[in-house]
């Protein structure tokens, strides 16, 4: 009775367009199965990716369910602070192109722990490097799953949350260990071109039927403005929803939050959230060049000129993309606003779900199609990410772990074997901690996995490119000290953040309930934890300095060939792939 | 081709990290500039910040629209300056 219940209300329009994704995704995966056979091919796809190729595919692979789904979600909750996450996830790339995309791939190693070893000369600094791939990857995949389940208690509405998680979990999984990497370029970069599509044909019917992005805006009144209402019916708003003046304005709802809590005043809360911003804006800029299934991309270009071009486009792609999910947010509040009622799955998550479904009652089958058309993209979104999480993380174990810690002479078969079994074993895990990440928010838990990023590897990448003073003892110490820190700050918020869950998930954490009345007490330190990188980043460097200063008997005899193979043009013939070539040539 | 040695060397790494560092710190401060200077303008400006643009706030407008070209045109200008000065240091070289 009750499953036919919810079977009525399922919609087939959008199971149809959903179920198109999910086939292509497997379809293709499985096609390159064929082509992939070498190790090399699974890891960097031999190399041979083309400028256009590699940026789709890295845009592709980037647009997370956070960009697709969790900036809309942000901006419809927290109003203009949100903003400055699409800014700065596609304005980070500045940072990278400036100053780490091209020596980075001249380098020529395949992932960052290769770097690691081979800048420093040490298979110690490898297995200290490998743990934050781990780190960093399961961060950014738990808002991925709760994109899935969402995505998947939208389109069935009897499925309970955990379901969703567990089937896209599944799916990709299987799609990964039979793959692997070349299958997965061909396919992130059809994804982009799906995603862009997804997010800017409902926008722009959208647009014309309930009004312009900056109509929209104009409809709320800021304090020294009032709304200039110009054809625009809102929906009243809810008394959760925050009000006009607070949600407009910068230091709104998500930066004055602590200072709120601690029951200061507006006055007093606003240095308050100019440190938040600063903090967000550091932990999002320089978390984006120290992603690492992001940089094992820049490997697949052939040279370190195609890597810059690469990057260029992937800031002209994604930029092109991050200007359209705030508009859903903000033509959500106007249109939508009972989601502020709901929390988890059935909040503002899902206004990009839910807001073409308005379409529907206007002008019926059409509003379908253009629902079906955002539920595509938002698979496009979880999938495509989680797959190079995926790749990345199974990397990291298959070939850092297995094959150069644990077994170094094995066979290409057996590393081969052991990427299918690390793939299965981190995609059971994911879809573990994705059961309980449900009441967080999806673009709050990215910028963490961005915030640990920017205090571990981008201290890291940043110092060893240009300095030649470093030691391994140096970066060492900064990665893990600054890297942990950040990690166990983001740890700490979401913990005491789960205790206030009015479900399961308030029993579960129950015992980091005492931390809230502490955070009431210090706003301050409240901030720091939630936004740790304003302290991390420069702790990370600052220790990186130190420490190599007082060992820098050690630093590597060689450091001026090594710096020589990062800077110099690849015309001069000093590049060396690290890893010459050594299991694709079979 | 054969390595350079000794204090040649050194002297051709500085040459070339020194030129590539300063372009990108040239341009990593024009883009800080805005990417800093916002929440300052938010903070110590708030009217004039929240002063309509076709219907958007300044701020929202700057940091929502604007900022997108404005990083395209640095991310520009450093391919085009920095390819060029890689081929200025293979001339050099040889």
């Amino acid at each position: 009775m009750h499953i036919s219940l919810a079977a009525a209300a399922i919609d087939p329009w959008i199971v149809v367009f959903s179920l198109v994704t999910v086939a292509i995704t497997i379809y293709m995966g499985f096609r390159s199965a064929k082509t992939s056979k070498t190790a090399g091919d699974f890891f960097v796809a031999g190399r041979s990716v083309s400028v256009g190729w590699n940026a789709s595919a890295i845009s592709g692979e980037y647009l997370s369910a956070a960009s697709f789904m969790g900036i809309a979600g942000m901006v419809m909750s927290s109003g203009y602070d949100a903003l400055w996450y699409p800014v700065c996830y596609a304005c980070g790339y500045l940072f990278l192109l400036l100053f780490i995309a091209g020596p980075l791939r001249r380098f020529g190693a395949y992932t960052i722990p290769d770097f690691a070893e081979g800048r420093f000369d040490s298979p110690l600094f490898r297995k200290i490097a490998v743990v934050f791939v781990l780190f960093i990857g399961f961060f950014y995949t738990m808002p991925q799953m709760k994109g899935a389940g969402t995505t998947l208690a939208y389109i069935f509405p009897g499925m309970p949350y955990w379901g969703g998680v567990a089937l896209v979990g599944g799916v990709i999984t299987l799609n990964v260990s039979l793959g692997g990497m070349k299958g997965i370029t061909l396919v992130q970069a059809l994804q982009y071109w799906m995603k862009l599509f997804a997010i800017t044909v409902p926008i722009f019917v959208l647009m014309f039927v309930y009004g312009g992005y900056n109509q929209n805006l104009a409809a709320n009144s800021s304090k020294q403005t009032p709304a200039v209402v110009q054809n625009i019916e809102r929906k009243p708003l809810v008394e959760k929803a925050p009000k006009d003046e607070a949600w407009i304005a910068p230091f709104g709802p998500l930066t004055t939050k602590a200072a709120k809590a601690a029951h200061l005043t507006p006055e007093q809360s606003r240095p308050y959230s100019l440190l938040y911003t600063y903090s967000l804006i550091i932990a999002l800029v320089c978390g984006t060049a120290g992603l690492p299934h992001i940089l094992v991309r820049f490997y697949t270009n052939p040279d370190g000129v195609a890597a810059k071009r690469t990057t260029m486009w992937v800031m002209i792609l994604i930029g092109v993309f991050y200007v359209f999910p705030p508009v859903f947010g903000v033509i959500g509040r106007n249109f939508l606003p009972e989601l502020y009622n709901a929390t988890g799955s059935k909040g503002p998550d899902k206004v990009v779900l839910e807001l073409p479904t308005l379409i529907r009652e206007k002008y019926g089958i059409f509003g379908s199609i253009l629902s079906g058309i955002t539920c595509a993209g938002a698979f496009a979104a979880f999938m495509s990410t989680f797959s190079g999480l995926l790749v990345s993380m199974t990397g990291a174990l298959a070939h850092d772990v297995y094959g150069r810690m644990l077994r170094p002479n094995s066979t290409p078969e057996q590393r081969m074997f052991a990427f299918k079994i690390a793939a299965i074993l981190i995609g059971v895990v994911s879809v573990i901690l994705g059961c309980f990440v449900e009441p967080l928010e999806i673009n709050f838990m990215v910028g963490q996995a961005f915030a640990i990023a920017a205090a571990s590897y981008f201290p890291l990448l940043f110092m060893s490119v240009w300095w030649r003073g470093m030691t391994m003892a140096g970066a060492a110490t900064g990665m893990l000290t600054g890297g942990i820190f950040a990690l166990i700050a983001a740890a700490l918020t979401n913990a005491s953040n789960l205790a206030l869950d009015k479900g399961p998930m308030g029993k579960i954490f129950a015992g980091f309930a005492p931390l809230n009345p502490f955070w009431v007490e210090h706003p301050l330190l409240r901030i720091l934890c939630e936004q740790p990188a304003i302290w991390t980043v420069p702790l990370a460097i600052s220790l990186m300095v130190l420490v190599s200063k007082l060992t820098s008997a050690k630093i590597p005899a060689d450091v001026e060939s090594k710096m020589l193979v990062l800077h110099a043009p690849e015309a001069l013939g000093y590049r060396q792939d690290y890893i010459a070539e050594q299991v694709s040539g079979h | 081709m054969a390595l350079p040695s000794g204090q040649k060397r050194t002297a051709f790494l500085h040459y070339l990290m020194a030129r590539q560092l300063r372009l990108s710190i040239l341009c990593a401060l024009t883009f800080l500039v805005l990417l800093l200077g916002l929440p300052l303008a938010n903070y110590f400006l708030p009217d004039l910040m929240a002063t309509r643009l076709f219907g958007f706030t300044l701020s929202w407008f700057v940091l929502g629209i604007a900022f997108f070209p404005y990083v395209w045109i640095i991310s520009f200008f450093f391919i085009r300056r920095s390819l060029a000065l890689e081929a200025e240091e293979v001339a050099k070289a040889k």
